[in-house]
């Protein structure tokens, strides 16, 4: 039963990676190199084909063999990151986490993030909405929630002016877009929210 | 064999990593060590670990492999593969801070000499503005 439930959530996240590939790809191609819809898009099917091996095993193992399935597949900057984002997650989460043990493992693996791409939040990168997720856990804050804090975090992005990654190179023109990849992080956080309302409806 | 430092080219596009190779051949000939990556797992512009981790290991020197790499990705990129080698090997693969086709002919310039992986990175990294 818990296999299974990884097993659909993986599928929730990869689902709405390639639903909304073309929309990363636009969001990159404002203020990046435009292929961030397409690396992830390959990273997610690279998930995908990696998965029916990974059946039956514990989330964590799941999540570190995903995560190395991005790292390799996806060829850009985020390849790394997300991808060490997911091995970090899977290396704290117990086979049956509760919430605190999501909650630990995501601050984890937000430092984890921080360390490898050598940023700090505000930036306008992924961090600026990995770091807010992280806060909504440590207050408790319920699916429904975090899901409302991530997509604004996201939206949040878009009066920053970049001061990492390939956006940084346009200065004052970074301002006025979401940043791509502050997007697919919260594209994936609210598809995890999702799925836990949807197996642990709010009593 | 040869037991220069060798050198690695990450560049996001595969023309440039060659044509930098070809530029280091000329200077250096076969003393040292050499290979180059460019393009991502799809074909694209971009990098690749498995790709970063195969050409570290072709150019494998016991003096360690200096990497010279263009923009972000392919800077993460190496870092990552480098992070995934056996331990006994990591702590001796250096990325440079340096332009990767000026980077790249003056460290496999100095590691024909003989110099050691520090000094090579040393090097090369005189050419950027600290």
């Amino acid at each position: 039963m818990v296999e299974e439930k990884v097993n659909q959530l993986v599928h929730a996240v990869t689902g709405v990676i390639l639903q909304h590939a073309d929309e990363l790809t636009a969001l990159d191609q404002a203020i990046g190199d435009g292929d961030h819809g397409v690396n992830l898009k390959r990273g997610a099917e690279a998930v995908l084909a990696e998965l029916p091996k990974l059946d039956g095993k514990p989330i964590g193992e799941v999540l570190r063999a995903a995560g190395m399935q991005i790292v390799m597949k996806v060829g850009g900057a985020s390849g790394p990151l997300i991808g060490t984002w997911a091995m970090e997650l899977g290396k704290h989460l117990p086979p049956a986490p509760a919430y605190v043990d999501v909650a630990k493992a995501l601050e984890a693996a937000f430092l984890a993030v921080k360390a490898r791409g050598k940023s700090e939040e505000g930036q306008k990168t992924m961090l600026d909405v990995l770091g807010p997720a992280v806060r909504a856990m440590q207050a408790n804050a319920d699916p429904a929630a975090i899901k409302a804090i991530v997509q604004a975090a996201a939206e949040a992005t878009i009066p920053i002016r970049a001061t990492r990654g390939r956006a940084s190179f346009l200065g004052d023109r970074s301002i006025g877009h979401m940043d791509p990849g502050a997007r697919s992080s919260s594209l994936i956080i609210a598809a995890v929210c999702d799925h836990q309302s949807k197996v642990e409806p709010a009593n | 064999m040869i037991t220069n430092v060798g050198i690695v080219i990450v560049s996001h596009s595969p023309k440039i990593a060659e044509g930098a190779a070809d530029m280091v051949r000329q200077m250096v000939g076969d003393s040292v060590p050499l290979a180059f990556t460019g393009g991502d797992p799809g074909g694209g512009l971009g990098t690749s670990v498995e790709a970063i981790m195969e050409a570290i290991e072709q150019a494998w020197s016991p003096s360690g492999v200096a990497v010279l790499v263009d923009l972000g990705g392919a800077e993460s990129n190496s870092e990552m593969a480098i992070s995934l080698l056996p331990d006994e090997k990591r702590a001796l693969v250096a990325i440079c801070n340096a332009p990767v086709v000026e980077g790249a002919v003056i460290a496999a310039t100095e590691a024909s000499g003989g110099s050691s992986l520090k000094t090579v990175r040393r090097t090369a990294e005189e050419l950027s503005p600290q």
